[in-house]
């Protein structure tokens, strides 16, 4: 107490200490030791030197080999193509996924049924069984055509030139994965609370601005970690469009490499390390996805609380952020701010 | 258990014969109500009486199982025409039943403000989306109506960083930006902290005195006593007595008013 107020008067640079301390006799304890964080510290380490001395020595696993096909033309190529295929499958999946959960909540009972047989056969049948599929759509029909079932036709395509094996890979990984990602988009839609769309009928507003303004932004809090999940499991089963078949991808080339130079350890170490550099970019991507779907719900995490004219956390947000209690109950008279609260500026 | 009378005038609100269903459960049996331009009409009853249920009633939220309400003499939800040389009601879609809607403002127990936009963001938006403003004109009208409540330091603030009265106050905000000719409260304070109530009746009051018509169910007798034109005391799913604010609450003339009256107090 006597040397804290010493400090003051002798005008520490810690701003802090510089003023007078309102709160009389604050505590300084002597914190509890926790021994146990030391010795896990101490066994973990010992753990990683174990590992990583096992990965260096072993010169099966061929380290410089790793080096030498790491930036490899083919490989790389072939991380292009994965990323490719990840993401515009992913894209498919989304955009038809929103449409079957919108679908599935339809008033009209022929769009319900639509989804939930789309669902059903989808998610039934193996993806793996599905991509041969599509790599034998040209042998099952060798032509496309548009017009009326048993009618004329309009338009004619050789299905070999329309899909290609990469397209072929794209739908099939893509269909498939809609059927499972439109079930995560059903539970968001399905958690944002009704009064929503009450408030928002009540506004006048058509059904599709409700989706699109009101219910999925808010859904998109409990969609994204999910669909998240989803891609970086898509990035991996890329590797199943030898299926179709396609061979451009990065597991397919590594693994090529590996058999042909009879050293598949070092490619297979090759492969591993670009899933998981992938990986770790699109978690960087959830993150700030996720940050934004979650502006106005846990605004204390968002850096923005306290953006109003004032500036500064009010009294009301610092509750909030403590997370006492969930409805916050702070006097506030018509329109008049808190005392030194935000609208101080004004 | 006088009829209000309207003296020719066509009233704001007028519900005749309406019943509603819940299942099996008859929630609403038979229900006359007639709210005059720029009156206040306060519905008091106990819980489960059917108060609420008018309320939705009247800007369609619930589908009505028998009668007729109308709003500024337009019928809800249903236009009259004629099937088979029979008159029949035809059921309206959805686009002319939001366009109904849009011109009745609505305030929730529960607030319902848009959690992921702030308090300005959500005064606009049916202004932009269903009155097709522009964002300039959206947000002028969002400012002016957020300084009407009091809330112009917190234009930019989440629902999660305001407190229950300020919540409700932009909700009235957001619900006036439309320019109804008819506002609904629907319990408005009664998911209040007791001293948030004063600020919320406070916008209420002078909204009422600036000539709006106002539907109010509420617990709030000292409110009804002061702002309202008519009492309404529903209990059952009918009406049981109405009258001025000084006739039903001062002088309830049937029981169960005064048994309700007694245990409020």
């Amino acid at each position: 107490m006597s040397d804290l107020a010493g400090q003051g008067r002798a005008k520490s640079p810690d701003p802090a200490a510089s003023t007078s301390d309102p709160v009389p006799d604050r505590i300084h304890a002597v914190p509890v030791r926790h021994p146990g964080r030391w010795a896990s510290a101490v066994v973990v380490l010992v753990l990683a030197a174990m590992v990583v001395h096992g990965l260096v020595t072993n010169d099966k696993f061929d380290w410089p080999t790793v080096g030498k096909y790491l930036f490899n033309e083919q490989v790389v190529r072939g991380v292009g193509w994965t990323l490719w295929l990840t993401v515009a499958a992913m894209v498919i999946g989304i955009v038809l996924a929103v449409l079957l959960a919108v679908m599935r909540r339809s008033e009209n009972p022929v769009m319900r049924y639509v989804s939930w047989i789309y669902i059903w056969f989808f998610r039934g049948t193996p993806i793996y069984t599905q991509l041969v599929f599509w790599g034998l759509i040209s042998v099952l029909y060798p032509k496309l055509s548009l017009g009326v079932p048993f009618g004329p036709e309009w338009l004619h395509f050789t299905t070999t030139e329309l899909v290609t094996a990469s397209r072929a890979a794209i739908l099939g990984l893509g269909l498939n994965e809609a059927a499972y990602l439109a079930e995560i988009v059903r539970a968001g839609l399905q958690s944002v609370d009704r009064g929503q769309e009450e408030a928002s009928r009540a506004l006048g507003m058509k059904d599709s601005t409700i989706l699109r303004r009101v219910i999925l932004p808010q859904a998109m809090r409990v969609i994204v970690p999910p669909t998240g999940n989803e891609t970086i499991s898509m990035l991996k089963t890329t590797s199943l469009v030898l299926a179709v078949p396609f061979i451009l991808d990065l597991n397919y080339a590594t693994r090529a490499i590996g058999t042909r130079i009879f050293l598949p350890v070092p490619l297979l170490v090759v492969a591993a390390i670009w899933y998981l550099a992938i990986t770790s970019v699109l978690m960087v991507g959830q993150h700030y996805l996720e940050r934004h779907y979650g502006r106005g719900f846990d605004e204390h995490h968002g850096g923005r609380a306290g953006g109003g004219p004032g500036g500064r956390a009010t009294r009301q947000e610092a509750i909030a952020e403590a997370g006492t209690t969930p409805e916050i109950a702070v006097f506030d008279d018509m329109g008049r701010p808190h005392g030194g609260g935000a609208g101080g500026a004004r | 258990m006088s009829q209000p009378t309207t003296s020719g005038v066509v009233p704001m609100v007028e519900i005749r014969g309406l019943h509603k269903e819940f299942g099996h459960l008859h929630v609403l049996r038979g229900i006359d109500l007639d709210v005059p331009q720029g009156s206040v009409c306060v519905i008091l009853g106990p819980s489960g009486s059917g108060k609420s249920t008018v309320l939705r009633c009247i800007n369609e939220l619930e589908d009505i199982t028998a009668g007729r309400v109308r709003v500024d003499g337009e019928l809800m939800g249903y236009r009259e025409g004629t099937r088979g040389g029979k008159p029949a009601l035809f059921r309206l879609g959805s686009r002319d039943i939001a366009r109904q809607r849009a011109r009745i403002g609505m305030v929730f127990q529960r607030f319902n403000l848009f959690p992921h936009m702030t308090a300005r963001q959500n005064v606009m938006e049916a202004q932009i989306r269903v009155l097709r403003r522009s964002k300039a004109e959206a947000g002028a009208r969002a400012d002016e109506l957020l300084r009407r409540v009091g809330l112009s330091d917190r234009a930019e603030h989440y629902p999660a960083q305001l407190s229950g009265g300020q919540q409700q106050r932009v909700a009235i905000a957001r619900a006036l930006a439309m320019d109804p000719e008819l506002m609904l409260f629907d319990e408005p304070t009664s998911a209040l902290d007791p001293e948030l109530v004063g600020e919320v009746l406070a916008v209420m009051r002078d909204l009422a005195r600036s000539g709006m018509t106002m539907v109010v169910v509420t617990h709030e007798l000292g409110f009804a006593r002061e702002v309202a034109d008519q009492v309404v005391f529903m209990a059952d799913g009918v009406v049981v007595e109405r009258g001025t604010p000084a006739g039903v609450l001062e002088n309830p003339q049937e029981t169960r008013t005064r048994d309700f009256l007694a245990s409020v107090l």
